[in-house]
């Protein structure tokens, strides 16, 4: 079986990785024109700003590859053609495959914004992106980001350590609202005023306006300002990377649509990560998942629908995380930002720092009479993945999470711990008097006993 | 307003290099530097002191302690209130912005410069005293106080100047660690055993006319405490102190610690690495290549000396091996004590790395990873499947171990050479890493996790 993925990214390449573990014999060729070598986006906002190095973002020594037998080709697909299962391709001849699995990951979306198109403006997503912003932001003195999601602050950030001022504009009244309550997201929104950033709360891009020579000199909010700027970033989000399938005959809406198992309309051609687009996601999922660890996961089940042992998409327990500036963010289980009608939600935070709990949980139904954790939001602390989805996982009553809370707490050692802060809380709330099972490291046991 | 991607067309450019400063041509270059006034202040302090030095060298005169009191202020003083202004403002946080940019730490020419000077330095004060004559006469005052004699006062100097840098980096160390508790408690213990253990109680016991005494060093590491001629002129209390240290203490702490407690907590050498060695921690080797050249080095070493030693008393018993036994002793003192351990292990930071003598040669790290790989409770535990194989953790691991190898398969990491210094835990951006103790069972091998379990996902 030859087996041709396009695209390098942690879909592609964590399928090829699980083919070659499944298919001792197949050939595996990985097509990409971003970079020779895979590495991890996730990292780029490094590069910028010298934390690390191009090599130090690799997601393997280079003789991994040839070790593995996965051929990876610096090259553009340009078109796909099923019926005779070949590829078009930019600079070589083109390529026939046995089975085709596409992972083409994402654009930066515009919204149309008059000056768009402007020399300094420009969205963030690959290695040609991060070569332009190296170019267009020298000697820049400020610059404007726009969006309220992941990638803008991560390029405020990037900005800010080259001494360059930033204005965020952000859409909503405070950071991330898709995914934060309104409390963590004050507390982002003052994280990132403290850090030296403008943050521009429920305002939009207006217009980009042009200096004499066609460069960005300026932009105009939804709020009637005006902000002089000679570099725009554009972070309001993705869009799934399939335009070049127009014509195919391989179906798409937004993105590439497929099955449980991640297949397309036709049987021997897969998609997976930020292109995929499920014809019916799994309970609680949305159909497009723009995400490292979704894309992880779509990788290896199409992995298994390749090699003709196919597995249904089950991603488990929904988790996410992530680093505004100095501050981070992790989440586990459906974390709704309005709560439902039978759902609960424990919150603490600290009076001085920034660090917050919060366990969402549902009312005690009347069949198991337990109230079930749904979900888990940490800032500031770290919390243990496989505690916290067991107990999310199970619907284990929020009494014996509060009991055992210890045990999700994976902060280094010596950091002060606020478990029993939030068991205070709780039983202030709820007339209760637990009490803290303050052990780390027993997880072990903790695990056998309530399984 | 409609929403529509950008960047559909089949235009994406061809891309060859991430446009990474060169470093060698950026002295002054470096994007992410922007000293404030007060900074470059300090920064003229740390030069007076480097002036002093050179007034001393040049002059052959202290000038009665004149020059000492500068050299502390400006090294000291100034270099703290650098790390005050760099790390101790605004929000704490990893800062390592710029180090890839930087001249001085990511190999370019300042930092070979400062290599080929410090490895020069070195030779001098091990070989060559005579031509330091005036920089150990900067030190006269606490050489005379001591009651030194002419002729080894260059280890006063050292001595001294190894503190100054341990004492001043470790304040630096301490502010750009200063959100993470475990870095500065380790930070304070490390400092506390180089400026008390290391440096007031040696000059101490001379003072009451005492053998100078390291006493946080052990065999093998302090390669002379279990030779025969050590048992000649050392107190019995000390000789005492050193075997239990070794037979009993080291194995027990580390089987509950990790040997951590040594390396990064109490080790001189540690010390200054995880101080001084700061700036270039990310400058280890993380190849497979490295990895295997490691093994066979450290273990070469902790051979070599056991068999030095062995021999020597064999030799002391019956007189039987002679001229062999002292050939050992000889070659080892040269190569690994002087050679490796002194000059290369810290001459070499600014270009291979902090931590060349603790992961290639040093002979005790050799035993203690031994007991740490398949006796101890100590793990980094990796957390599910939250990373996103950034490689910050394997990029500032000084002992250069593929952290991140582990972490993307999310699974726990044992590994002998690993010195529990926890900055793997503090620079990933997603929280993935955590240093414990704790059960053995289960210790090596993947964490559970159901999503990670099921699908062999990562
Ligand atoms: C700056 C940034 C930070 C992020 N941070 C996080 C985070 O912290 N956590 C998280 O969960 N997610 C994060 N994400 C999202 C995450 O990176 C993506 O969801 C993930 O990388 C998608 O992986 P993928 O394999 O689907 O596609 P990609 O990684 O986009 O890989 C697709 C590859 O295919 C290549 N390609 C596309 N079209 C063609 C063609 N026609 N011919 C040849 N090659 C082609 C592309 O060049 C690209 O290399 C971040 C994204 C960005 C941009
Ligand atoms: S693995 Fe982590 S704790 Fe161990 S030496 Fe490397 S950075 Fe330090
Ligand atoms: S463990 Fe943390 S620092 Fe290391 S690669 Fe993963 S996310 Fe990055």
């Amino acid at each position: 079986m030859h087996l041709v993925i396009v695209g390098n990214g942690i879909a592609g390449i964590t399928a090829a990785r699980h083919v070659r573990k499944l298919d001792a014999s197949a050939r595996i060729t990985v097509v990409s024109d971003e970079s020779d070598h895979p590495y991890s986006r996730t990292a780029l906002m490094y590069l910028y700003m010298g934390d690390l190095q191009f090599a130090h973002t690799k997601l393997y020594e280079d003789g991994f590859w040839t070790k593995n037998r996965i051929d990876l080709v610096r090259d553009r697909v340009l078109a796909v053609d099923a019926s005779a299962k070949t590829l078009t391709l930019r600079d070589a001849q083109p390529m026939s495959y046995d089975k085709l699995l596409i992972a083409t990951g994402s654009v930066p979306r515009f919204a149309g914004w008059p000056g768009q198109e402007l020399k300094g403006v420009q969205g963030f997503y690959d290695l040609q992106d991060l070569d332009r912003m190296e170019t267009d932001t020298a000697g820049v003195r400020h610059a404007v980001v726009v969006g309220g999601g992941l990638i803008g602050v991560e390029l405020a950030e990037m900005l800010h350590t080259r001494g360059i001022g930033v204005t965020l504009l952000v859409r909503s009244a405070w950071y991330l609202p898709a995914a934060l309550p309104e409390e963590e997201g004050m507390m982002v929104n003052e994280h990132i005023r403290a850090c030296g950033i403008d943050l521009r709360l429920e305002t939009e891009l207006a217009e980009v306006l042009p200096d004499s020579s066609g460069c960005v000199h300026a932009v105009t909010t939804s709020r009637g300002d005006t902000v002089e700027a000679q570099w725009v970033g554009i972070a309001i989000g993705v869009a799934p990377n399939v335009a070049f399938l127009k014509g195919s005959g391989i179906e798409t809406d937004r993105g590439v649509l497929v099955d449980e198992h991640f297949q397309t309309n036709l049987p021997d051609i897969y998609a997976a990560g930020d292109c995929a687009q499920h014809r019916t996601p799994p309970p609680g999922r949305r159909p497009i998942e723009p995400l490292w660890y979704a894309g992880r996961v779509h990788g290896a089940t199409a992995a298994f629908g390749l090699c003709g042992q196919p597995r249904a998409y089950a991603p488990g327990v929904f988790f996410n995380s992530a680093k505004f500036f100095d501050l981070e963010w992790q989440v586990y289980g459906d974390l709704n930002t309005t709560l439902a009608a039978d759902e609960r939600t424990l919150y603490w935070q600290h009076p001085t720092e920034d660090k917050a709990i919060r366990l969402n949980y549902t009312v005690a139904d009347s069949a198991r009479n337990v109230s079930s954790l749904t979900a888990v939001n940490v800032m500031g602390i770290r919390y243990r993945h496989d505690v916290c989805t067991h107990w999310i996982e199970h619907g284990t009553d929020i009494e014996t999470v509060l009991q055992n809370l210890g045990a999700a707490n994976f902060d280094p050692e010596f950091t002060a711990q606020h478990e029993a802060d939030l068991v205070a809380q709780y039983n202030r709330q709820a007339g209760r008097t637990l009490t803290l099972e303050r052990t780390r490291g027993r997880i072990r046991s903790l695990l056998a006993l309530s399984r | 307003m409609t929403t529509a991607p950008f960047r559909l067309s089949a235009d994406r450019p061809a891309f060859d290099q991430v446009p990474n400063y060169d470093p060698s041509l950026s002295l002054t270059g470096n994007p992410a530097y922007h000293p404030s006034t007060a900074q470059k202040v300090a920064l003229v302090f740390v030069g007076i002191g480097a002036l002093a030095c050179l007034v001393g060298w040049a002059s052959g005169s202290g000038f009665g302690g004149a020059l000492l009191a500068t050299v502390v202020i400006g090294f000291g003083g100034g270099g703290m209130a650098y790390a005050w202004l760099t790390y101790g403002q605004g929000h704490a946080g990893i800062q390592n912005h710029g180090i890839m940019f930087s001249a001085q730490q990511a190999r370019g020419h300042v930092g070979w410069l400062w290599g080929i000077l410090l490895t020069g330095l070195y030779v001098l004060v091990y070989w060559f005293p005579q031509y330091l004559t005036g920089l150990i006469a900067v030190f006269d005052p606490i050489s005379n106080a001591l009651g030194y004699p002419e002729g080894s006062r260059q280890w006063v100097m050292y001595g001294s100047f190894y503190s100054l840098a341990v004492g001043t980096m470790g304040v630096r160390a301490f502010l750009k660690y200063r959100h993470i508790r475990y870095q500065k408690i380790r930070t304070v213990s490390v400092v506390f055993f180089q400026l008390v253990f290391g440096y007031s109680l040696p000059y101490l016991f001379v003072l009451l006319d005492q053998p100078e005494l390291y006493l946080h060093y052990f065999w093998p590491l302090d390669y002379d405490g279990l030779w025969p001629d050590t048992f000649g002129w050392m107190p019995m209390a000390a000789l005492i102190f050193g075997a239990a240290m070794i037979f009993i203490g080291t194995p027990v702490l580390t089987y509950f610690f990790g040997k951590r407690w040594y390396c990064s907590w109490v080790c001189g050498c540690g010390g200054l690495a995880e101080t001084a060695g700061d700036p270039y921690r990310h400058l280890s080797d993380k190849s497979q290549r490295a990895w295997k050249i490691e093994r066979w080095m450290i273990h070469g070493v902790l051979a070599f000396i056991i068999l030095t030693t062995l021999m020597l008393w064999a030799n002391a018993q019956w007189g039987v091996l002679g001229p062999i036994a002292t050939g050992f002793k000889k070659w080892y003192v040269f190569f690994i004590g002087l050679m490796f351990a002194g000059v290369i292990g810290v001459g070499f930071y600014p270009v291979f790395g902090s931590r060349v003598w603790c992961r290639f040669g040093c002979p005790m790290a050799a035993i203690l990873g031994l007991q740490q790989r398949f006796f101890s409770r100590f793990r980094i535990t990796t957390n599910g499947g939250q990373c996103i194989s950034c490689g910050n953790c394997s990029t500032y691991c000084e002992m250069g171990i593929d952290v991140r190898w582990y972490a993307q398969r999310g699974q726990n990491i044992v590994r002998a050479s690993c010195v529990g210094c926890g900055v793997c835990s503090a620079v990933c951006p997603r929280g993935v890493l955590s240093l414990e103790n704790g059960p053995r069972d289960g210790r090596i091998g993947a964490p559970q996790n159901n999503l990670i379990g099921d699908l062999d996902i990562l």
